[in-house]
């Protein structure tokens, strides 16, 4: 009954916190309110119209939704970058920023969510996929076993925070046989939903471009080092703005694990154009037409450039310790990485995979103005979830939010 | 409900010799459900058609207001159908019971579209729930438009496995092939989608689909050219049925891959699974001019589509479970399309993969396609 009780006091005193600030804050967050209104709308043409709204057609399937939905996958799954130190091995500077990171990977869990809402053609018949009412179709398909981890992943981000935000109101200490378990768990977790993601198109024999071994990892590569960049910044403008305390140590911890990733990954791409252009096969032509483009189609073109040079330029920047560790040039090397790796895993990865198709016909694939809405007025609401959480977990980590501590 | 021969429901408007006196499909006697016309017996398509367009309305110069909804003669079935509709609970029949002013149909069509919402799914139904989900969508279009369709929900038949062949040397790209299947199968016309696509090769090239044409306007046979059709192979192992995350594509007894328009969420998993181009998407609300709608439907079939679902070619399952080739087939003027029983050592499809030298398209996929491609 006690618990309830705070339960309830807790659930009033963050509202509290969400719905007071300062200027600057309520500014930010009407800014999210009018992007995700206007994404919205966009939406309700799409629901109205069909999907022809948007630039996918027979020849390119899926397009910027799907895209955003993996690169976010990736996103959610580097929380265990700090998860892991923080709980398992107990290093203490990353605790201030696990929590960060676990609100982060609630937030990219739910836009990932959205994002495949968005790209479905029947939302009112999405309970066929609930398990036990509809019909589940595991474990045949990847699509079911990405229902299954991403929300276990989402239940695993929720609960283990709340508990140790919990308790902290309570100014008790959090009873580390309580959450051990879960977050040893969300280790694993995280690893399987970017690798299921990735089986997702692994396992398609019909489009080549997918079909390889090194997919997965790659995806596991590029997640470690696109989501600790985005942390970095994060915790940047956590730091600059609040009276959140953020130990350089820290953020330089967390700047090793996105070099390591960001080299890796770029020994993976290597790997990768090897195979595609020494003996280039029927098989290479997604990647030439991604890379050189295909009979006078170069609309990736730019796109993939930019994002590789901005990939390896980031690469670089960080593998040089003195370069590193200026936060200034730090912050713009994750600043690089993370939207090249947007470029690279958005539709850098999915798009070509439809290019040519089946048989070989060329289509290209732009997105219209309403898809692209939908996509900023989904990214406004990961970023406005964020906000809500990392606010009141923040206020309750600093003592400002404190079970019966203001009259 | 007259004929006992078949299992299936069928209200057999359009044919002539099996109309019966008495009561029609929908249950009721009298002309309340705008299918029965007394003279159907001698009317021709043409001529019938005319009169489904007047049916509407020729029901209201007849009786008027109070008539109209009471005037109406109830069969013990339709009596006993309208007690359990009311004895429903839920949101559909709460709607129906509260609305006092509303019609009987209206509150007939809010029952149907509440059942409809929240059926399961056609490959796990009986083949009591087959028969009542087609019964529900085919009194829906007519109390939707006045007009009668014909819809089967006939299951495979044992020892058939259907299977295609297409001769490459007598195919010259007419695609009348292309327009009897939209025709048949009641496709998207405002997007001009086809199962079929045609590829215009070039003489001296072999199989070279990169340099292929699938979508010329200009007069054929075109000279140095040769065609080649493709559509879906209807695989013995298709990679599209175990990537549906809903089960709503699924591989029938007889062979066919088919979809359950209703259960289909509309991820568009299956068409990036499909190697063969064999799927495709209903981008907006598929619109058939109402005179062109092919009555004679399947529920796995040609029935009409809504927005935002896959289909894609049954090997005009409506057709050829009654023992009818495909449309495909019919309408080819070269005779390049050959189509048949699998199993039957005597029909011409087993005489093609036995004396011609057959192939497949992508086999190293292991995905076993029934469409072989010959030479002469």
């Amino acid at each position: 009954m006690r618990r309830l009780k705070v339960f309830k006091r807790l659930v009033i005193d963050s509202l509290d916190v969400m719905t007071h600030g300062s200027k600057k804050y309520h500014l930010w967050m009407a800014l999210l309110t009018f992007i995700m209104l206007i994404g919205m709308y966009c939406y309700s043409i799409q629901l109205e119209e069909g999907l022809s709204v948007t630039g996918m057609t027979d020849r390119v399937s899926w397009g910027l939704y799907i895209s955003n939905f993996t690169f976010l996958v990736g996103v959610a799954a580097a929380a265990v970058m700090l998860v892991m130190p923080t709980y398992v091995l107990k290093d203490i500077d990353f605790k201030q920023a696990v929590l960060i990171g676990e609100g982060l990977a609630v937030a990219a869990l739910i836009m990932c969510l959205a994002f495949v809402v968005a790209d479905m053609g029947g939302p009112s018949v999405l309970w066929h996929m609930i398990p036990g009412i509809g019909v589940f179709n595991f474990p045949n398909s990847m699509l079911t076993w990405d229902v299954i981890v991403l929300n276990g992943y989402l239940f695993l981000n929720i609960t283990i925070p709340f508990y140790i935000l919990f308790r902290h109101y309570q100014g008790k200490e959090s009873k580390k046989s309580v959450y051990i378990p879960g977050a040893i768990l969300s280790v694993f977790w995280a690893v399987g939903i970017h690798l299921v993601t990735a089986f997702l198109y692994q396992g398609l024999q019909a489009r080549p471009f997918w079909n390889n071994a090194l997919l997965g990892p790659r995806f596991l590569a590029s997640a470690f080092a696109a989501g600790p960049a985005l942390i970095i910044l994060v915790l940047a403008i956590i730091r600059t703005y609040t009276a959140f305390k953020i130990e350089d140590k820290t953020l330089k911890k967390i700047a090793m694990v996105v070099t390591v990733a960001a080299q890796v990954n770029l020994i993976m791409l290597i790997s990768e154009l090897f195979k595609e252009f020494y003996a280039p096969t029927h098989h290479s032509e997604s990647a030439y037409y991604l890379f050189f483009g295909l009979d006078g189609k170069t609309a990736l073109l730019p796109w993939i450039w930019t994002a590789i040079s901005m990939n390896v330029l980031a690469t670089v920047i960080l593998t040089f310790h003195k370069l590193r560790n200026n936060f200034k040039i730090l912050f713009f090397a994750c600043f690089l990485l993370f939207v090249a790796i947007w470029i690279e895993k958005g539709f850098g990865l999915i798009v070509p995979g439809f290019i040519p198709g089946p048989y070989g016909k060329i289509a290209e694939y732009t997105p219209t103005g309403i898809e692209i809405g939908v996509t900023i007025g989904i990214w406004a609401m990961g970023a406005f979830v964020f906000t809500i959480l990392a606010r009141t977990a923040i206020k309750i980590e600093t003592g400002e939010l404190r079970y019966k501590k203001k009259a | 409900m007259s004929d006992t021969n078949k299992k299936w429901f069928s209200l057999n408007l359009n044919s002539k010799h099996k109309q019966t006196s008495g009561s029609c499909g929908c249950g009721k006697t009298s002309g309340g459900c705008n299918s029965h016309k007394p003279k159907n017996e001698e009317l021709n398509e043409q001529e019938f058609f005319d009169a489904a367009v007047d049916a509407s309305i020729g029901e209201e110069r007849r009786k008027d207001g109070f008539d109209q909804v009471f005037d109406v003669k109830m069969s013990r079935r339709s009596a006993f159908k309208k007690l359990t509709a009311s004895l429903l609970i839920g949101a559909g029949a709460v709607n129906t019971s509260c609305s006092f002013i509303a019609g009987d149909e209206t509150k007939e069509k809010a029952q149907i579209d509440w059942e409809e919402q929240f059926k399961g799914n056609y490959k796990l139904m009986n083949n009591d729930e087959k028969k009542a989900t087609v019964d529900r969508l085919v009194r829906s279009y007519q109390l939707r438009t006045g007009k009668t369709i014909s819809m089967s929900s006939q299951n495979a038949e044992e020892d058939v496995l259907f299977g295609y062949a297409f001769n490459i040397s007598k195919c010259q790209g007419y695609m009348d092939c292309v327009n009897a299947c939209v025709e048949e199968n009641n496709q998207d016309r405002s997007s001009q989608m086809q199962y079929i696509r045609i590829h215009e090769m070039k003489d001296g090239k072999g199989f070279n689909f990169n340099e292929a044409d699938d979508n010329y306007y200009h007069e054929v046979p075109a000279e140095g050219h040769f065609y080649m059709g493709t559509q879906c192979f209807h695989c013995d192992n298709p990679p599209c049925v175990d990537v549906c995350p809903v089960q709503a594509t699924w591989r029938e007894d007889d062979g066919l891959v088919v979809i359950d328009y209703d259960w289909c969420v509309g991820c568009r998993y299956c068409m990036a699974a499909c190697p063969y181009d064999g799927r495709r998407f209903n981008w907006s609300k598929p619109e058939v001019p109402e005179n062109e709608i092919n009555k004679n439907q399947h529920y796995l079939g040609n029935r009409l589509r809504k927005k935002g679902v896959m289909e894609k070619c049954t090997f005009c399952v409506q057709r050829s479970r009654k023992g009818k080739n495909p449309a495909c087939v019919e309408a080819c003027p070269t005779g390049a399309r050959i189509f048949g029983n699998l199993l039957d050592p005597n029909s011409t499809i087993r005489w093609v993969l036995e004396n011609k030298k057959v192939f497949r398209l992508k086999e190293d996929l292991g995905t076993e396609p029934k469409f072989w491609y010959f030479m002469d």
